[in-house]
């Protein structure tokens, strides 16, 4: 099995990092703007000088309070959110001016009305279609989020502040997907839960050029070991694919659990692996139609229809040699669960063995799962 | 060389031990008891006083106490040995086994020998044998005795998928004097109606269903799954080794 490099930050490190710089950078002045998903075009949040805040919560701890007000039968992601808001111990939060929101999933977009009481709650429209109509109607509040963020903060923000941070975002796209798709290489050359550690600890640091050196040279480093220690040695160990909701609150429990079991995360299908990634701001387009459409584009299933995302894993499959498909669905996500219909019919014509798991953040299952996991193993290495 | 293949469940560890040819040298079942430790410990004992020597073989443990066998050579899931156990007990290539055991159940669908597909169910005893005892007990019945009863039954549903509100309906039932036999009908339709929903997530192409696991003796039950599957259902009396077969068989891989 890979191992872990030895200075391995654990998310639990980077975020606490993160904290000490959001404090210095708002000391310092620097506008701060949470943000919940990867709909939202941070180039503006970028453009206005200031800095993204991820506030996507992966923690069990604050559900119980934010269960006071919302329903138990909820997303983990959303409760833990809100009850990190609630409680006021997520630092992010506390440093953000506001927080954007958008119409992605109903849980979400109701659970913004609620958050509005604690902090300004800034709500984008996402439409759900993607066509001109949609396309249209998206690149207006595109438009509305840029005039907000210059209202807000008594500033202008010019064209070119726009480009600069369009140039700026792609070329970070451009270094993470080069990072995630390493494993793409045969034998893999880095632990996907390392790859998803890094990413997500990634996003609490303000400093978008630095990210991308880290990156970098952390890519230069696994592609040298491959080369010296790891190529033209096959391995047997099943390479997996994970797909479904955002799952840094379930990475232990999942992720981490079937490497240890003798396979390799080698791709992500999710709003924190590549599938925001592959597509870059076309640079060639006036600025708003270009984030506009960009962002309309993920593969997210709170679109509909959302037949890219098949075709999409229906290339990873193939590209990255996928052996297994590993959905992570969280409990009470309406829109992923229901697509994980389409999802395994995707794999199962691939031929790639399919396995869905529900869970929550809390550990309760941990035991039904790793039982799952080794018998999926099992289930792959008879194809094998 | 004797292949061992011992399946510690939530409340049965059973023993099968093979010869050479497949052949069935050996099968006992025990309660699980407290620990699985201690079950493992009592095996072995027993299976040394019948001449079997567990270091001379090779054993593989399965089920959900199998990391507590010590002497194991190594452990396979309950998934790949119900699938293998089936294969043998029905020589059947592509079928679809439903196994009902003490605290979960699991839906696996085989295509030329190999597992497809599998499916258990979530956190929650609604459809699995912990369900039936829990009701029988509230019943003051012997799990059997309720299944016995349950053909004599009809008309009373249970509504409550959960077992906890499950049981309070079984006693509120039991206070407005409904018949034993109607509850216990009820309470064997609501397991094959937890069962049935989940396999109709399943892609269940093949003709036959094999039942597996401790409730295959349940002979309505599994007449009532037949129904609602629409398809056969066939059980053995063997079946609920079924774990600890594949278990065995999968010791030869080592
Ligand atoms: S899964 Fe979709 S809605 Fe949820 S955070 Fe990711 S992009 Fe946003
Ligand atoms: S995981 Fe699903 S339910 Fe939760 S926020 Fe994302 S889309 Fe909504």
């Amino acid at each position: 099995m890979i191992q872990l490099p030895e200075n391995f930050e654990t998310y639990a490190e980077a975020r606490k990092a993160g904290f000490l710089r959001m404090k210095e950078l708002k000391e310092s002045g620097r506008r701060v703007v949470g943000i919940f998903c990867s709909f939202v075009p941070t180039e503006l949040i970028e453009a206005a000088g200031g800095t993204a805040a991820p506030l996507c919560a992966t923690s069990e701890e604050p559900i119980p309070a934010a269960e006071a007000d919302l329903p138990k039968n909820l997303c983990p992601l959303i409760k833990a959110s809100y009850g990190f808001a609630l409680t006021d111990t997520c630092p992010y939060f506390y440093f953000s001016d506001f927080i954007v929101g958008e119409t992605t999933c109903d849980g979400k977009k109701k659970m913004f009305e609620l958050m509005n009481d604690i902090k300004e709650t800034y709500v984008m429209q996402l439409p759900a279609r993607r066509d001109e109509a949609a396309l249209d109607a998206w690149e207006k509040e595109v438009v509305r989020f840029w005039k907000k963020l210059e209202d807000f903060y008594g500033i202008t923000i010019t064209e070119e502040d726009v480009k600069k941070a369009i140039r700026l975002k792609n070329r970070e796209r451009e270094v993470m997907l080069r990072f995630l798709e390493l494993g793409k290489l045969n034998p893999a050359p880095i632990s996907g839960y390392e790859m998803g550690t890094r990413l997500d600890g990634l996003g609490f640091n303000p400093d978008i050029e630095e990210r991308c050196r880290i990156i970098e040279a952390r890519t230069e480093e696994v592609k040298k070991d491959w080369e010296e220690n790891y190529k033209g040695k096959p391995s047997r160990r099943p390479r997996i694919l994970i797909t479904g909701c955002p799952n840094s609150g379930i990475r232990e429990k999942t992720i981490k659990v079937i490497e240890e079991l003798g396979a390799d995360v080698v791709a992500f299908d999710c709003c924190n692996g590549t599938r925001e990634k592959v597509e870059k701001v076309d640079e060639n387009l006036p600025v708003t139609r270009a984030l506009a459409k960009k962002y309309l584009n993920i593969n997210c299933s709170v679109m509909s229809p959302n037949e890219t995302r098949m075709e999409y894993i229906s290339n990873m499959i193939d590209e990255y040699q996928v052996d297994g498909v590993l959905e992570l669905i969280l409990c009470a996500c309406h829109t992923y669960s229901i697509e994980a219909y389409n999802v395994k019919k995707t794999a199962m014509a691939k031929n790639v063995p399919y396995l869905m798991i529900e869970t929550d953040y809390s550990k309760a299952d941990s035991g039904q799962i790793n039982t799952r996991l080794e018998a999926f193993l099992e289930t792959i290495s008879q194809f094998k | 060389m004797d292949y061992i293949g011992i399946d510690i469940g939530s409340t049965c560890a059973k023993v099968v031990v093979m010869d050479e040819d497949e052949k069935i040298r050996h099968q006992s079942v025990q309660p699980t008891g407290w620990s699985s430790v201690d079950t493992a410990d009592i095996i072995k004992n027993m299976l040394l006083e019948k001449g079997i020597s567990p270091e001379n073989g090779k054993v593989v443990a399965t089920g959900y106490g199998r990391v507590s066998v010590p002497y194991a050579d190594k452990t396979v899931t309950e998934i790949t040995c119900h699938a293998r156990g089936a294969v043998w007990l029905y020589e059947k290539k592509n079928m679809a086994v439903i196994d009902i055991g003490g605290q979960d159940t699991k839906i696996i669908i085989l295509e030329n020998g190999m597992v497809r597909d599998f499916a258990m169910n979530d956190k929650c005893s609604a459809g699995t044998g912990r369900f039936l005892e829990i009701m029988a007990n509230t019943m003051a019945l012997k799990p059997d005795a309720l299944c016995e009863l349950a053909r004599k039954g009809k008309d009373v549903k249970i509504s409550s998928m959960c077992t906890v509100f499950a049981e309070s309906e079984v006693i509120s039932l039991i206070g407005q004097g409904e018949k034993k036999e109607n509850i216990a009908f009820a309470v064997v339709n609501s397991i094959a109606d937890k069962v049935a929903s989940q396999c109709s997530k399943m892609n269940m192409s093949s003709e036959e269903v094999f039942l597996t696991g401790g409730l295959c003796e349940c002979s309505y039950l599994r007449e009532v799954l037949e129904e609602k599957l629409g398809k056969p259902v066939l059980t053995k009396p063997e079946c609920r080794y079924a774990g600890a077969i594949g278990a065995a068989l999968c010791s030869r891989n080592i």
